[in-house]
């Protein structure tokens, strides 16, 4: 056996053979991000009169393995934003620090004033990221996430919109990203269906319906977690809570679902 | 005979610690035809004298939109402001683009500011031979900002730059507390009177020899303020503000306003 410090914490060759090596190799095509690997599930906003409020869990999963569960998903920048993470983690990292950097900038640009005029809004941040995602997309080395933006315009508007790593860009008065778009979406829709329903929810009403569709998503989405994040963005600033859990579940329900599973029906 | 041998480039000091190659360059500003600028809290204008270069040729511009809501004035050579203008039009685009909003004055201003210093200290290069004027508005109100050939910047109430300039700088000093609260015509008032100290014995104002620009916020009904887009004035479009502050229509208009009587008699 070889006894060599650098064999040590090593299969050994004599029982699993000689490590292949290829996977290795830095000759070749230059490979990009071919698939997420570590991810967070869906992101879930709404407006409401005042303001935007968005939540996600705390889980980022390992293909099914519920791998790192108190991982934030929810971004705060300048005080006046908040952005949603879906998709590959370790892209979400480097777009965080890619947005650190942005805002010490910003913060640089006027410091005399504590005001927040003249600094990047939700509809300023969104356009940017929406460009930063499509120029990585057009590289084929796309930041493999979907992203939702939630703030104020410039006309001091409540703003949401959402931008994926094709750099595709929309907003609505409910976004949802993922499983979300399709288990929460059509509840969020019941409240706010146009703009002017949402400009009639309360922030109480616009909270309760969020931790509803949290909670279906985590009925439904095997890859959720019932701790989460919640931020409610106003005029006043941001207020994000970070370690939220699920309340009132019943899974009375799960006994009716047939037709899948072990059961013989 | 006595022969400068530290003017030949512009990284070489002088003993005394010049750089003479950056002092001709302002030296060029000051041959250029004069051009005022005065900010107050809601606008900023800028007025200048324009040269024909022969009785048959028409007038050099003087004034120039950068974007929506910058323009220039310059003093100097016209072919150097040509290329400092261009780029300033570039990157206010490329703001516009990427961040869907105007681009802040400072931000601007700084990028020529940055990019004419780096021309004093690489050896082959030459400073540009331009001063100028930068008015425009942002989020934080109107702007008003000075750029020489060594790069420096600096914000300004009022200035003046260009031949004979002192003249108009202290009309500026004299009536410095009054800007403030002027409003959009006061103001190229006020900037007219500059110019017209700064005029040679028996040269006078003229609809051909005048150019008048506006940026500013204008307060709304509902509250809120709305930018006024950069607009240069020239021809027709300036005889009525060349009349108000002519020598024998002094009196009347000026006493309407119930102002006025600061100028020297």
């Amino acid at each position: 056996m070889d006894h060599r410090p650098q064999a040590w914490g090593r299969p050994r060759d004599d029982v699993y053979g000689a490590y292949d090596h290829s996977y290795l190799q830095n000759s070749g095509p230059r490979q990009a991000t071919q698939a997420p690997i570590v991810t967070g599930t869906s992101v879930i906003a709404i407006k409401y009169k005042n303001g935007v409020v968005m939540a996600a869990d705390n889980l980022a999963s390992y293909g099914s393995l519920a791998r790192f569960p108190d991982v934030k998903r929810l971004r705060v920048f300048l005080d006046s934003s908040v952005i949603g993470f879906s998709g590959d983690v370790s892209d979400m990292q480097f777009l965080d620090r890619h947005l650190t950097e942005l805002s010490i900038d910003e913060a640089y640009e006027d410091p005399s004033s504590d005001s927040k005029a003249g600094q990047l809004n939700a509809a300023n941040l969104h356009k940017y990221l929406q460009k930063l995602l499509y120029k990585r997309r057009n590289d084929f080395d796309p930041l493999w996430n979907q992203l939702l933006i939630a703030g104020f315009d410039g006309d001091s508007k409540p703003y949401l919109a959402s931008v994926d790593l094709r750099g595709t860009s929309f907003t609505s008065p409910s976004l949802a990203t993922g499983f979300g778009s399709a288990l929460a979406q059509p509840i969020m829709r019941r409240y706010a269906a146009t703009e002017e329903d949402a400009a009639k929810l309360s922030r109480e009403e616009a909270v309760e319906v969020i931790k509803e569709c949290m909670k279906v998503l985590y009925y439904r989405d095997a890859r959720s977690l019932d701790r989460y994040s919640i931020a409610v963005v106003t005029k006043e600033g941001v207020e994000l809570k970070e370690d939220e859990q699920l309340e009132k579940q019943s899974w009375a329900f799960a006994e009716q679902i047939k037709g899948y599973g072990t059961q013989t029906v | 005979m006595f022969r400068n041998n530290y003017d030949n480039d512009s990284v070489t000091f002088s003993p005394q610690g010049r750089i003479f190659q950056v002092e001709y360059a302002a030296e060029a500003v000051k041959q250029g035809s004069v051009v005022v600028g005065i900010a107050s809290k809601t606008h900023a204008v800028l007025v200048a004298i324009k040269r024909n270069a022969e009785e048959l040729s028409s007038y050099q511009k003087k004034l120039f939109p950068i974007d929506e809501h910058v323009g220039i004035a310059i003093a100097g050579l016209t072919s150097d402001a040509r290329v400092l203008s261009n780029f300033m039009k570039q990157q206010c685009l490329g703001h516009r683009l990427t961040y869907g909003r105007n681009m802040p004055v400072r931000t601007l201003v700084d990028m020529i500011g940055s990019k004419a210093q780096i021309n004093t200290q690489h050896y082959g290069k030459r400073p540009y031979g331009v001063g100028l004027l930068v008015a425009g508005v942002d989020d934080h109100g109107p702007h008003l900002f000075e750029f020489q050939p060594s790069g420096m910047t600096e914000e300004m109430v009022a200035f003046a730059i260009g031949a004979r300039s002192q003249m108009a700088r202290t009309y500026l000093e004299k009536n410095l507390d009054a800007f403030a609260d002027c409003g959009r015509e006061e103001l190229i008032r006020h900037g007219l009177k500059a110019l017209k100290e700064s005029l040679v014995q028996d040269r006078e104002l003229t609809i051909d020899n005048t150019s008048v620009a506006i940026v500013g916020v204008e307060k709304q009904e509902d509250g809120t303020t709305k930018p006024q887009p950069f607009k240069v004035y020239d021809g027709q479009d300036v005889s009525a503000w060349i009349e108000s502050v002519a020598d024998n229509a002094e009196a009347a208009p000026a006493t309407a306003e119930g102002e006025g009587m600061d100028v020297d008699s």
